[in-house]
């Protein structure tokens, strides 16, 4: 089953004055579990909101699993799960009254709810907060409610808008454990600033700077970019390197003062 | 219809997951207690009918239905749930009408609270229950059109302070064009079409002439007219500027 799972052409958004997405590009197959990588304001978020619909592309269109998103975004949204960035949820429900929710928007009905919300609170660790009130948690359990809610109907694409921020260290660790799982049948697209990760997770590393691919490679062709005589840090070099060149650019630079 | 009914279920038990609920709904009966025997004199007037409480209802509801439709949508926007709302397959509509008919009912809960009087009033005398059961059915209308209203307003902001105040300048606008203080004013200058259509835009003269006992279809078409009117607009507001 390794068919494009996600099809974004021209995909292109602008913000009044503000150029936030220029004609990106993309496919993603299963299989496959691409980190987006880029600066802050780079266009990561943008762009996965235009994947999910939560916006509507300047220009360019979305296909998720062979369903155009524009056409019918009732069956394209039934493909994919979500974590917006930030994990949004409601503070005042508890972790398994807000899974059921999310399990009931996802047509679940009757015994299959409880029993799609106690797999996904096993798969993603937790039991031990499943009765507390969202409010009450840590910003890393906050954080898994977020992913649990995108995993809950088992969609074939996920879509994960910085899934291990403001974990701890081992957290990350688990996180990343988990998403690479997934990602052997699903296609995966997640954003970080965390260079490592790309490494730990990704089959293939998008890094996007100012709202343009400037880099679409696995993680190793990436590395390959860094110059020989450095050898420790290498991702970061390259990174610095593919995200600084626009500013160097006299074109752009005119472009981005106005 | 099942997908309305998820998003009502999860909004109508938002509000008794605070205790704001319970506040709200002991405040409401406290002031409609207040209004009705105190300064209404539901007893002394010496007529079985619960025309005080009804005469009160909808400047009650002026300042209570903006403080339930105010967190709305602004709520959603504030902590950002509207992203995951708004990407769950669901359509606009669901999502509008659900949380509309939640707040509904909320709103009928606080209002059907205040039968104990009608039993009263039954007890006491022999009211004209048809009267009665109209002027019910006027008041959720009222409070149906302030919550459509609001919920637009609601819609507009993440700031739900602001969506409170807007809201009940709106509201006010909506019902003292009717208001007879306001009416005479403008016959005094204006040309009689334009009384006539301020009265016809007024929630409260409609809401009066509901209370006269007929739950005439004009009257029922004018409340359902500015609920249909402002869920349309909605749907809209959300769809133009649902990241904003
Ligand atoms: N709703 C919005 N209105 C105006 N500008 C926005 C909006 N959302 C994002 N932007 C701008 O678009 C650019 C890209 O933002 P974003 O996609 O959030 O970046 P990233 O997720 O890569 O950090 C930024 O310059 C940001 O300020
Ligand atoms: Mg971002």
């Amino acid at each position: 089953m390794n068919h494009e799972l996600i099809t974004a052409r021209g995909l292109d958004k602008r913000f009044g004055s503000i150029h936030a997405v220029r004609g990106i590009n993309l496919d993603v197959r299963a299989g496959e579990v691409v980190g987006f990588l880029g600066p802050n304001g780079a266009g990561k978020s943008t762009t996965m909101r235009m994947l999910t619909g939560f916006l509507d592309p300047t220009a360019g269109t979305v296909v998720l699993d062979g369903i155009n998103l524009a056409d019918h975004p009732m069956l394209a949204k039934r493909r994919f799960g979500y974590l917006p960035e930030g994990a949004p949820a409601y503070p005042d429900m508890r972790v398994d009254e807000f899974l059921s929710f999310i399990a009931r928007a996802r047509s679940f009905t009757g015994r299959d709810i409880k029993q799609r919300v106690d797999a996904v609170i096993e798969r993603v660790h937790l039991s031990s907060v499943r009765l507390q009130t969202i409010e009450t948690l840590s910003k890393g359990f906050k954080r898994r409610v977020g992913l649990a809610q995108a995993l809950i109907h088992d969609p074939p694409i996920l879509i994960l808008d910085e899934p291990t921020d403001g974990l701890d260290p081992n957290q990350k660790h688990e996180v990343r454990e988990l998403i690479r799982h997934l990602g052997s049948e699903r296609a995966v697209v997640l954003s970080t600033h965390i260079l490592e990760e790309v490494e730990a997770v990704c089959t293939r590393a998008v890094l996007i700077n100012s709202g343009s691919i400037v880099f679409d490679g696995t993680p190793a062709e990436m590395d390959a970019k860094a110059p020989r005589h450095i050898d420790r840090n290498r991702l970061d070099s390259v990174f610095r390197s593919l995200t600084t060149v626009d500013t160097a650019d006299p074109h752009t630079r005119k472009a981005t003062s106005r | 219809m099942s997908r309305i009914s998820v998003i009502f279920r999860r909004e109508f038990a938002s509000y008794f997951a605070t205790p704001l609920a319970g506040v709200f709904l002991v405040l409401f009966l406290f002031l409609s207690g207040l209004f009705t025997f105190n300064l209404g004199g539901l007893f002394d007037r010496g007529q079985a009918d619960l025309r005080p409480f009804f005469q009160f209802l909808p400047w009650l509801l002026l300042f209570l239905v903006p403080a339930i439709s105010m967190r709305l949508w602004a709520e959603e926007r504030r902590i950002g749930t509207i992203e995951l709302l708004t990407t769950l397959p669901f359509t606009l509509t669901d999502l509008v009408l659900g949380k509309f008919l939640a707040a509904w009912a909320f709103a009928a809960v606080a209002i059907l609270l205040s039968t104990p009087m009608w039993i009263t009033v039954a007890w006491l005398g022999s009211p004209d229950h048809g009267v009665i059961i109209a002027s019910y059915c006027g008041g959720l209308l009222m409070a149906g059109s302030f919550l459509a209203v609001g919920g637009c307003i609601s819609a507009t902001t993440k700031n739900q302070v602001i969506a409170f105040v807007v809201c009940v300048v709106a509201c006010f606008l909506l019902l003292i064009t009717g208001f007879p203080a306001v009416q005479d004013y403008v016959s005094g200058w204006a040309p009689s079409a334009v009384v006539e259509s301020l009265a016809a835009v007024s929630a409260l003269s409609h809401f009066e002439s509901i209370l006269r006992g007929v739950l005439d279809v004009r009257d029922v078409l004018y409340f359902a007219s500015v609920i249909a009117a402002s869920l349309f607009a909605n749907v809209l507001i959300i769809q133009w500027r649902k990241a904003d």
